[in-house]
């Protein structure tokens, strides 16, 4: 790795913030509609960084210092308050805890609904799903309601659909954990066949020092929206490690 | 505009796909649930004929075939209404892992609605000829009648949509006015005659839905022409309510996100 000289994800002094809209009720929309002054929380703030093809990014930080906002804004979830996010046009998807299944709707079905929000036809998912379906390690339930499924099976589907269905740009949000210790393992082990293709650039957001340590190229430590160090993965997480204590 | 266009091409299969894995799961769940999309209109058509019908004794012709096309036009946009209010919360799941231009949501459940609709239609046929209705070619105007309801429906639910992601308690208020809403559409009574003029008139003519529902009326079991110029009418203001509804989400959908 590292021959790859293409950015394949590109962020310049990135904002995002969060406007505290709970409170609105008819009453007060009407009377100020636009003069309620809302208050902000700035989740992610001047951020830029570059993310080479082929490259792993690990991102670390504690609770609420913006990682997954930061993750869902490169997912295309949110939109940059300011700033720009360049993907050069590169397929990405999001594999995050809980991914968004219909509970009513089968295993099965759900496969297709993701794939297809994913910008796959039906065609190649069709392809791809006894593979799916195979690694999720399902069995029977894969035709029965997603909400009849256990929080592991949940993960094991999420994480197999965004594993098997590969995109150019794959943002990982905490879920190297997901399963039983053969599942993890599986799954470490398919992390890992998939980062060995120089195409595919990943973005892990993980607690796990170990994991980030062996994973990845790169490690950014986050801090209250900004940057604190990014580079090495020695070196930030010794010096994460240290922050922690 | 184009954007639209584009979108809307590139996520109605995945719409269709999922309108029908919904319907299935429907069904599903219980056998019996299809049963439902027939019985309920049928059991209401029923409670609306006997107590207008025998109690206040209503003298409309076809009284329980006028009773259905009311309720089964009502029925669904009604549902539109109140499922679009909630539509971005009840998606949170999707919509907070994946991109997708929110008025999508809309697209499944009016796929959803719709094909509920069309089999109260098919009853309604059914009736026609039990009662030996024989329609002449104004018949055919159920179709732009069809397409203006959905038009105008879609318009209305990009709105609610919208609002309904940021004001919390919009729901309480769409149903209040979905109730006015009803007495005033005349689901069991025509309105152009019954309320006194000249407000029996205009509340069929302005009333977006009393007037749908009594061209259907007219086209499908008293062999009558619906204003043309009125159907276009209702017709462009749908367009225009759906493209500032699809402008203002494609604007603030991304804020959605943040909020639920």
């Amino acid at each position: 790795m590292g021959k790859n000289l293409e950015n394949a994800i590109e962020v310049r002094d990135l904002c995002i913030s969060y406007k505290n809209l709970k409170s609105y009720s008819i009453k007060k929309s009407l009377l100020h509609l636009k003069r309620q002054k809302a208050e902000v929380f700035e989740a992610v703030k001047h951020v830029s960084y570059d993310v080479k093809k082929g490259e792993i990014l690990g991102i670390i930080g504690k609770n609420g210092s913006g990682k997954s906002t930061m993750l869902k804004a490169l997912a295309g979830i949110f939109s940059p308050d300011s700033g720009t996010i360049d993907l050069k046009g590169h397929s990405v998807s999001l594999l995050s805890i809980g991914v968004g299944f219909q509970k009513e709707l089968s295993g099965r079905e759900n496969i297709l609904l993701s794939g297809m929000l994913l910008g796959f036809s039906e065609e190649e998912i069709r392809e791809k799903m006894p593979g799916i379906i195979e690694f999720a390690e399902l069995g029977k339930f894969i035709d029965m309601p997603v909400k009849t499924y256990s929080s592991g099976m949940h993960s094991k589907l999420a994480f197999s659909i965004t594993a098997i269905l590969e995109t150019d740009i794959m943002l990982i949000d905490e879920v190297l954990s997901v399963g039983d210790e053969k599942f993890k393992k599986k799954s470490y082990n398919k992390m890992k066949s998939l980062i060995s293709n120089e195409d595919r650039t990943v973005v892990i957001v993980s607690h796990s020092i170990s994991t980030l340590q062996e994973l990845c190229d790169q490690v950014m430590w986050m801090h209250d929206g900004e940057i604190r160090m990014l580079g090495e993965p020695k070196e930030v997480l010794a010096a994460y490690k240290e922050f922690m204590k | 505009m184009s954007r639209f266009f584009k979108d809307v091409k590139k996520y109605s299969k995945y719409a269709f796909y999922s309108a029908r894995s919904e319907l299935k799961s429907e069904v599903a769940s219980s056998y019996l649930n299809w049963l439902w999309w027939v019985l309920d209109p049928l059991c209401f058509m029923l409670i609306y004929t006997f107590i207008f019908g025998v109690v206040f004794n209503a003298k409309e012709q076809y009284f329980p075939i006028f009773i259905f096309i009311g309720l089964s036009m009502w029925d669904f946009f009604n549902r539109m209404m109140t499922n679009s209010v909630k539509i971005v919360k009840n998606n949170k799941a999707i919509v907070s892992k994946v991109y997708m231009p929110k008025y999508v949501l809309i697209f499944v459940k009016m796929l959803v609605n719709a094909f509920k609709m069309f089999i109260s239609f098919l009853i309604v046929i059914g009736m026609m000829v039990i009662w030996k209705v024989v329609p002449d070619w104004n018949v055919l105007y159920v179709i732009p009648i069809f397409i203006v309801l959905f038009v105008f429906s879609f318009g209305c639910s990009t709105i609610l949509l919208h609002f309904g992601v940021f004001v919390e308690d919009l729901a309480n208020v769409v149903r209040i006015g979905l109730r006015l809403l009803f007495y005033i559409t005349g689901i069991f009574y025509r309105v152009g005659t019954r309320i006194p003029a000249p407000y029996g008139e205009l509340a069929e003519k302005y009333n977006p839905l009393a007037f749908l529902i009594a061209s259907m009326r007219d086209a499908l079991i008293y062999q009558k022409t619906p204003s043309r110029k009125l159907l276009l009418l209702w017709f462009v203001v749908g367009v225009i309510i759906s493209a500032i509804g699809v402008r203002t989400i494609y604007k603030n959908e991304n804020s959605y996100v943040k909020v639920i």
